[in-house]
This record gives structure tokens, C-alpha cells and sequence, in this order.
């Protein structure tokens, strides 16, 4: 099925988060790129922004639906990727790689789930 | 196949418009384009071919079955089209005096009073151009409501997961914050999720009923009531009255405000870019925020009235008069008792198709549908890889548009079909062999319908380019 890596928390709504160098990387699992299928835009927040865990920092739009991404944790967003703008189909190709945002100065955070914990998640919704 | 810029030769020219009789007038320089016209200089033949050659690359509902679900792409009486063609209808300007135009006049005022009898409404505005346009309108009388009665903390819009996407934008455009509540597992609102989303700040609720997976929502009355009960207002989405009307009315279900769909529900062709036509109906309460030029009658004598406390213009002048014309000549041909005939013929026939084809294919939720059901094809694609897309663009090869995919989205894999009531038993019979066989097909050769369609003169456009790289304008090269 879908490969989740290992060291990744995921949320219930299908983003994935990774501590690295003091910050919160922010990303969509395989699961949500699949689901979604070819991805044509992507609207991110800007460096500075304030994200709360639990509601929506960005949206995606595949060629089926628009859909909001919640963010796993609450802080401010201190880099985005610049690439996905200009080339969203990184996220259907490599999506643990593609990440979305980095937050720093993170105050509190969703329920997050290990990989083992977030398969039966998407095996329910499956 | 060529465009009319590149089939343009200079000098070439046709006789198709006629001489100006006015004389001639130019403008002062400042006022003149200075970048070239590059008007497609073409014969009448060569025109004449170009719109053909363009025409059989399209679908129509004169060319087969069309069951695009949620759209209510139904075909509409030539009759209609008769009438809203009458020159006494076409040859008018809206600066007229309304002494020279009163049967114009009378004409919105029945058509006015008639579907606020469908739909039990008190007034009706025709100003709004379309469905998106008039659920912004109702969302605005639902905020005119609250700020005249200095109720300013009702920030809040109550649309369910089921609903089509433009509800909550307009509550977006409108300025009201969207709260999302999800289905219960019948389809319908559920009702603890709805007590725990009203307060004090509840502007007020949108909902589709029946709603977006055809289904009606039995508890209606009371999620009317508990909206109420808070203080908020209940706008209805008439994307779907097709399959209710002459039957039951929004305004009995406890509605306050609604849009209808002209263009959908009352003989407007619909799909073709317009224009399409959104009035707004509401109860008496609200009768006086509505926007500007109501039709009113004295002595028989029809004249244009801002209401009290009017939101203002919304459009120009008063909306797609002619697409007006057209609805009430479908009303008045079908009459009293041939409107709700059409809405039972609409629910059979969804009925009648969904029942022949759940044998195979998996009804999302499985109950007696409205004017369309959704089928989700997830195990399909599970078990064959062969996916919704897979059997629409499958359809197309058999002259069928088809249904729409992928929506709602609380369904995956969703294929909707709204089959309406103009279709034959044999027509649907028909479709139906048709798409068992796809069932078939995707089980004995999956590939096939991968590459499907194999007969159509555009088989899959790359969605993906066009929606990344849309090229929106021709370039010339001078």
C-alpha cells in the first residue's frame, strides 16, 4: 500500500511533521496524494504567518477538488517551499521529500500519530 | 483543427452583416485603439464549417443521454425558446419607459408570483445572473437581516460537507465565516453536529434539499427549527428543485430564503456559458432588503419599486430578462398539474436507473433516491484499477455524456447521475445495458477502458497542462 516513513508523526487529517533542526517540517502523506491525484496548484502561507494546529494553513487543488491542509502544529511559519508553487506535481512525485512549510517557535501541536498508528487511519478511510 | 484566426485571409470577406445605415462616427484620437483588431477575415461557407466542424467535437442533449448529475442537464421545450424569441420581447432597451413595455412588466411579475408559489416564498428578485450570484444575494439578505436588528456578532454560515462548492464561497465573498458540519451516515445533516455548531454567532444555515447525494433529508422540519431556535436564518440551495417541485416547498420546510436555478429547472439550456438566470425568493421579513427594481402592480399597472431597505443593485438593469421569458412559458405549458408530473417523473427515472445498475455497481447510500444517486466505484477500482474516470470516458464511445465524477466529495471514486425526466424508459434501458457492459468490460479488459474513449474525435485532454499552462488568448505574430 502506502509507504509511511518510520520517523515521521502524522496527523488524522493526512499531513505528515518532522522535528529538524529546531523547526517543524510540514508536509502531505502518499495517502492524500493519491487521493487527491494530480495536483495543480498549491496556495501557501507566508514566512511570518501564525498556523494553529487543527486549522487550515494552506489549500491544494487537484484536478478533482480544492482541498484545505491543516496544520499539525501551532506556530509561525518561518520558510515555505518556493519550488511547489512554481512546480506543484512534486507532491504527487515525491511527497515525504516535497515538504510544505517549516514553523518555528511551535507552542502546541495536534494529536499526532506514528506510522503504525496513522496505517489504520488510512486503512479505515480506504 | 484550425482556429478562425488561422483560417483568415486578408481581403476575404462575407455578407453576413449588414450595411450601417447610421452614418459614421469616429471617435476623438485619445479614445482610439491603437493595438490592431485582427478581426478573422473569413467566408460565409468557411465560417458556415467552422462552427459545424466545432459543433461535432461537443455533446449536446440533442445528441444522446446526457445524466450529468447535480446539473439537471434536462432537454427543454423548443416552445420556449419560441416565445422568449417574440421580437415584442427581444426589440426593447431597459431605459424604456415602463408605460411602453408593460407586458415585459407583466411577464416578471407572474413569473414572480408563480415560483414564489413553487417555492413558498413572499417576494422574488430576478436581478441575480446565475446560481452562485443568487446564493451571494440570499447570504447578503441573511447579513441585512442581522445588522438591521444591530446584531453584529452572527459571523457565521452553517454548510454541511455535502454541499456544492460554491455554497461556501459565497458565505466567504459574502463575509460571513464558514462552518462545516459533516453528513450522518444516512447522508443526511447530522443533527448533534448541527445543535453543537449554532450560537449566537450563527448567521444563519445553506442547504441543498434534497441534497447533493440525492437524497431528502427526512429531518428537515427540525433542522429548520434548531437553526431558528438559535437565531439564524435558513437559506435554501435550489440547485436541486427539479426534483421536488410542485410537491413540496422550501417555504414549508421552514426556509427563509432561496436561489433558483432558471437555467436548470425551467427550460434555460444549460452548460453553454449562459446566460442563466438566479432569482431570489424570500419570506415577508425580508421582502424589504431585497435589491432594487421589484415589479409592482397597481390597477393593473406595472412599475418598478426599490424596497425599503433595499441592499441595492446586484446586476445591471434586471437580470437575464429573456431566460425569465422562458421559465414562464414552462410554467404556464406545464400548469399546475404537469409541473409536479415532471418532478415524480425525475425521481422515477433516478430510481428506476439506480435499482437496474446496484446490482453490480455500489450504490454510495443505499435508498430510495430523489432526481439522481451517486455510485461510489471504489471496490471497481480496487478490484480492476479501472476507475470513474475510466468508465465515463468508457461512455463517451456508446454517445453518452458522462455523469459527473469525483463530486460529492465525501464519496470516492463518486459517479452522480440525474438522469431527468424528459429521458425515455428506452433511453435509460439503453444506457443502462450500456453501463453494465463497461461493468464487464473493466473486469475482462481493463486496459481498454484505461485508453478509452477510442471513437471520439477529443478522447482525454491533459487536464493537468491545461489547468498548470492554461493557454487563454491566441498570440498573434504582429
Amino acid at each position: 500500500m502506502f509507504k509511511n516513513p518510520e520517523e515521521l508523526k502524522y496527523t488524522k487529517t493526512h499531513e505528515w511533521v518532522k522535528e529538524e533542526d529546531g523547526l517543524y517540517v510540514v508536509g502531505l502523506t502518499d495517502f492524500a496524494q493519491d487521493a487527491l491525484g494530480d495536483i495543480v496548484f498549491v496556495n501557501l502561507p507566508q514566512t511570518g504567518d501564525t498556523v494553529t494546529a487543527g486549522e487550515s494553513f494552506s489549500d491544494v487543488e487537484s484536478v478533482k477538488a480544492v482541498s484545505d491542509v491543516f496544520s499539525p502544529v501551532t506556530g509561525i511559519v518561518a520558510e515555505i517551499n518556493e519550488e511547489i508553487l512554481d512546480n506543484p506535481a512534486l507532491v504527487n512525485e515525491d511527497c515525504y521529500g516535497a515538504w510544505l512549510i517549516k514553523v518555528s517557535d511551535v507552542t502546541g501541536t495536534e494529536e499526532l500519530l506514528d506510522a503504525a498508528a496513522y496505517e489504520e487511519v488510512c486503512a479505515n478511510e480506504a | 483543427m484550425k482556429l478562425l484566426f488561422e483560417r483568415s485571409v486578408k481581403g476575404r470577406g462575407s455578407d453576413i452583416l449588414p450595411e450601417i445605415t447610421t452614418g459614421s462616427y469616429r471617435p476623438e484620437a485619445k479614445y482610439l485603439r491603437q493595438s490592431k483588431m485582427h478581426l478573422p477575415e473569413i467566408s460565409e461557407v468557411d465560417l458556415g464549417r467552422h462552427y459545424t466542424q466545432l459543433m461535432k467535437q461537443t455533446h449536446g442533449v440533442n445528441d444522446g443521454f446526457y445524466p450529468l448529475g447535480s446539473c439537471t442537464m434536462k432537454y427543454n421545450p423548443r416552445v420556449d425558446e419560441e416565445t422568449a424569441s417574440l421580437p415584442n420581447f427581444t426589440q426593447i432597451h431597459p431605459l424604456q419607459p415602463v408605460n411602453t413595455v408593460q407586458g415585459c412588466m407583466k411577464v416578471l411579475h407572474k413569473a414572480g408570483r408563480l415560483l414564489c408559489e413553487i417555492t413558498g416564498m413572499d417576494a422574488m428578485t430576478f436581478e441575480p445572473a446565475a446560481g452562485a450570484h443568487g446564493e451571494y444575494t440570499g447570504l447578503l439578505l441573511i447579513r441585512k437581516y442581522h445588522q438591521d436588528r444591530n446584531d453584529t456578532e452572527r459571523v457565521n454560515i452553517i454548510v454541511p460537507d455535502s454541499a456544492h462548492g460554491t455554497n461556501p464561497a459565497s458565505a466567504a465573498m459574502a463575509g460571513f465565516k464558514v462552518v462545516n458540519i459533516p453528513s450522518n451516515d444516512k447522508g443526511g445533516v447530522d443533527l448533534e453536529a448541527l445543535r453543537a455548531a449554532v450560537g449566537k454567532d450563527t448567521a444563519g444555515l445553506m442547504l441543498t434539499n434534497p441534497n447533493t447525494l440525492g437524497l431528502f433529508d427526512p429531518n428537515i422540519l427540525e433542522i429548520t427549527r434548531i437553526v431558528h431556535e438559535a437565531g439564524g436564518l435558513c437559506y435554501y440551495d435550489g440547485a436541486n428543485l427539479n426534483a421536488i417541485m410542485g410537491r413540496v416547498r422550501p417555504g414549508d420546510m421552514g426556509f427563509d430564503c432561496v436561489h433558483l436555478n432558471l437555467h436548470k429547472t425551467f427550460a434555460t439550456p444549460h452548460g453553454g456559458g449562459g446566460p442563466g438566470s438566479g432569482p431570489v425568493g424570500c419570506k415577508e421579513f425580508l421582502k424589504k432588503f431585497l435589491p432594487c427594481h421589484m415589479v409592482e402592480e397597481r390597477d393593473e399597472f406595472y412599475y418598478f419599486a426599490d424596497p425599503e431597505k433595499s441592499m441595492g443593485q446586484v446586476r445591471s438593469f434586471y437580470g437575464n430578462f429573456l431566460v425569465v421569458v422562458k421559465a414562464l412559458t414552462y410554467i404556464l405549458t406545464l400548469g399546475k398539474k404537469g409541473i409536479p408530473e415532471a418532478s415524480g417523473k425525475a425521481v422515477l427515472n433516478a430510481n428506476y436507473m439506480m435499482h437496474q445498475l446496484k446490482d453490480h455497481y455500489h450504490v454510495a447510500y443505499d435508498q430510495i433516491c430523489m432526481h439522481e444517486f451517486v455510485l461510489s466505484l471504489d471496490d471497481l477500482k480496487k478490484e480492476t484499477g479501472v476507475s470513474a474516470m475510466d468508465i465515463a470516458k468508457g461512455s463517451l464511445d456508446f454517445g453518452i455524456h458522462p455523469p459527473t465524477m469525483y463530486f460529492p466529495l465525501i464519496v470516492h471514486e463518486a459517479l452522480m447521475f440525474e438522469p431527468a425526466e424528459t429521458e425515455s424508459r428506452e433511453t435509460i434501458d439503453e444506457a443502462v445495458k450500456i453501463y453494465l457492459d463497461l461493468f464487464e468490460k473493466a473486469h475482462s479488459d481493463p486496459e481498454y477502458l484505461h485508453n478509452a474513449p477510442h471513437h471520439c474525435p477529443i478522447g482525454r485532454p491533459d487536464e493537468v497542462k491545461a489547468a498548470r499552462e492554461p493557454v487563454l488568448k491566441y498570440e498573434f505574430n504582429d
